[in-house]
């Protein structure tokens, strides 16, 4: 972890977003007080962390999820939350904590019967159940049904709506886009892009993504000259142009193919997205591919 | 009061065990099969009916007949070969050959075949008319507690001890730390002094099943009883449990994995089983190794069980054993404490 100088408001949900390995839960780890940092200063909630009574003072006004815990299998999912209520002096009770991630019907289930959606939505309920004023989150929704996804979506932006602050990590664009007001996107340690969904991908120049292949697989020239292309760049099947207004692009490209006697095998526009910023920022597309 | 950590740690420790089927059958009925086998294999019945055999001869059958008529003596004619063989392998403790002189084939460092040696001779002498000069009355007693099943019930309670303190304690330390939960569990406010306490009390709650269970069969089954006090007792075994606990402690301490804790175990475990007198007496191994032995604490345990079960020795006459098994307790424990990583 390199130079990060990091300021996250009250009230906002900030999205630390990046591939595998760009050390966010190393930097979630280190703010939840769960990692020492190697060096410079960490507050939270205005609280530096320290050993003992300070610390679990602090603890008693946060929440948090941990990117690889297993709950204990044997417990019921009231059991689990009993026990993590039992932690903190002021808290939801488990009918209340239930009620907030929908899992009112699984009261008496053991843990182990969950489905992978369900297990998660209870981790977010262990970490909600003490009213946190902050609420860490690891990969909330990796590897999860979008269904599953899109209901913690929804416990996320309730708990937000009701004026708590969140941090969480990720590497699905979409989610940072849909839930954070501001996002650090991550890379190698470093952080090499801080601002909200919308003005990072206006920092792109244009806001919308032509994609395109021809069918004997080349490029062709004179791409960059096209109206409105602000960039250009080949991927392994299919070349992407960064394009600020598409009604005079396409036309453009399409005449451009036709006078090299070439057939497209592929066109599709988008607009653009974080993951356009990450490919835009490190030439690397976000998730592993 | 039910809200209290410590009462919800406590209560989710018991509540993983006991639906664990596996871990109730390793706790409870693993030491009840045990004394069950072991105790029917080793009752003390006495030497019981000891096999002679005569060989063919003349006049063997009235030899055979007249061995056959003693209680003590089971008699048969045998054939030269099949004579030779059950002599070998212990079948017959001796062979009756006729003649004049009479024979009697037996090996000598047997103590059956001794036994059989007087007793044959016996019942012979007397057959020919050998009177004995003086008048003679058995009187039989039956020592209490001096059956191997009396001797057993103790250790296998204090093997229980053991093997719940460690396995208990051990294995659930190390899966949450596994399972990353203990990690978790350190993003909450608790104290790491609650949760280990939760292990203790959920040991001590177990602990009564344990005993009551181990030490009410021996009762039913095999009449095995105890002759000191039920509350020495009692101490006894909560001390037991409470320094195994901590020694459970110490070997989860550090260990990442289930496999690499459970060769730990193993490690601290079998030496004890085998050592410490749990189902023989540790005064058969050499006298340097004692000392050694002694200072176990399955040993000083057992010995601490045994004295009150078996002879009723009062508490304080066995300050020394358990201030043995206190000291592991209390060692183990500060040193886990010092040790014990916690994510």
């Amino acid at each position: 972890m390199a130079g990060l100088d990091l300021t996250i408001a009250a009230g906002e949900c900030f999205g630390l977003l990046g591939p595998n390995g760009a050390g966010k839960t190393t930097t979630i780890e280190i703010l939840e007080g769960l990692t020492p940092p190697d060096g410079g200063a960490v507050e939270v909630l205005g609280t530096a962390w320290r050993e003992g009574a300070e610390g679990r003072a602090l603890r008693e006004r946060l929440g948090i999820q941990l990117q690889e815990t297993q709950l204990a299998d044997k417990l019921t999912v009231a059991e689990t939350l009993q026990l993590f209520r039992s932690f903190y002096r002021r808290s939801h009770t488990v009918d209340e904590v239930l009620a907030l991630v929908e899992l009112e019907e699984k009261r008496g289930a053991r843990v182990s019967t969950l489905s992978g959606g369900q297990k998660q939505r209870l981790s977010v309920a262990c970490a909600l159940v003490s009213r946190p004023e902050l609420l860490f989150l690891d990969e909330p929704t990796t590897g999860l049904d979008p269904q599953s996804r899109r209901q913690l979506w929804e416990i996320i932006r309730r708990f937000k709506d009701a004026g708590g602050t969140v941090l969480l990590t990720t590497h699905y664009m979409e989610e940072a886009e849909r839930l954070c007001d501001r996002v650090a996107i991550m890379d190698h340690g470093k952080v090499i892009a801080l601002g909200s969904p919308d003005e990072l991908i206006a920092s792109l120049g244009a806001d919308q993504i032509v994609e395109f292949a021809l069918a004997d697989g080349t490029t062709p020239a004179g791409l960059d000259a096209l109206p409105g292309v602000k960039r250009v760049r080949p991927g392994p099947d299919r070349i992407a142009l960064t394009v600020a207004q598409v009604h005079r692009a396409v036309p453009a490209l399409l005449g451009l193919v036709e006078r090299q006697g070439a057939e497209l095998s592929l066109l599709a526009t988008h607009h653009a997205t974080l993951e356009d910023v990450f490919v835009a920022l490190t030439g690397r597309q976000l998730r592993d591919e | 009061m039910n809200n209290h950590p410590l009462v919800q740690l406590t209560l989710a420790r018991m509540r993983e065990f006991y639906r664990e089927p596996e871990a109730i059958f390793w706790v409870f009925g693993f030491p009840i099969v045990l004394a069950f086998a072991l105790g029917l294999a080793f009752r003390n019945s006495g030497p019981g009916e000891l096999k002679v055999g005569v060989a063919a001869g003349p006049g063997d059958s009235a030899l055979a007949a007249t061995l056959d008529a003693t209680p003590q003596l089971g008699a048969a004619v045998l054939d030269n070969a099949t004579a030779r063989v059950r002599l070998r392998t212990g079948r017959i403790a001796l062979l009756v050959v006729p003649g004049d002189p009479l024979v009697y084939r037996y090996d000598s460092t047997r103590t059956e075949s001794r036994l059989a040696r007087l007793e044959v001779d016996d019942a012979l002498q007397r057959a020919r008319g050998r009177t004995d000069p003086a008048t003679v009355r058995d009187e039989r007693v039956v020592e209490a507690g001096s059956r191997y099943i009396d001797f057993l019930i103790p250790g296998l309670l204090g093997m229980n001890l053991l093997g719940s303190g460690i396995w208990g304690v051990g294995f659930s330390v190390v899966q949450a730390r596994q399972k990353k939960l203990l990690k978790r569990f350190m993003a909450t406010p608790m104290r790491r002094s609650h949760y280990l306490l939760g292990f203790i009390l959920s040991r001590l709650l177990f602990l009564f099943v344990e005993v009551v269970a181990l030490v009410g069969f021996g009762r039913l089954m095999f009449g095995v009883g105890v002759h000191g006090s039920v509350l020495g007792l009692a101490a006894i075994t909560i001390l037991g449990a409470l320094a195994f606990a901590g020694l459970g402690l110490l070997v989860a301490s550090r260990a990442r994995t289930i496999e690499g804790v459970s060769g730990l175990m193993n490690l601290v475990m079998l030496p004890m089983w085998i050592l410490s007198g749990t189902f023989f007496s540790y005064a058969r191994f050499p006298d340097a190794m004692i000392p050694f032995v002694k200072a176990l604490p399955l040993t000083a345990l057992n010995d601490a069980l045994r004295a009150v079960m078996i002879d009723g020795t009062a508490l304080t006459a066995l300050a020394a054993p358990l201030a043995v098994v206190a000291a592991w307790g209390a060692v183990s424990f500060v040193i886990a404490l010092k040790i014990f990583r916690w994510r």
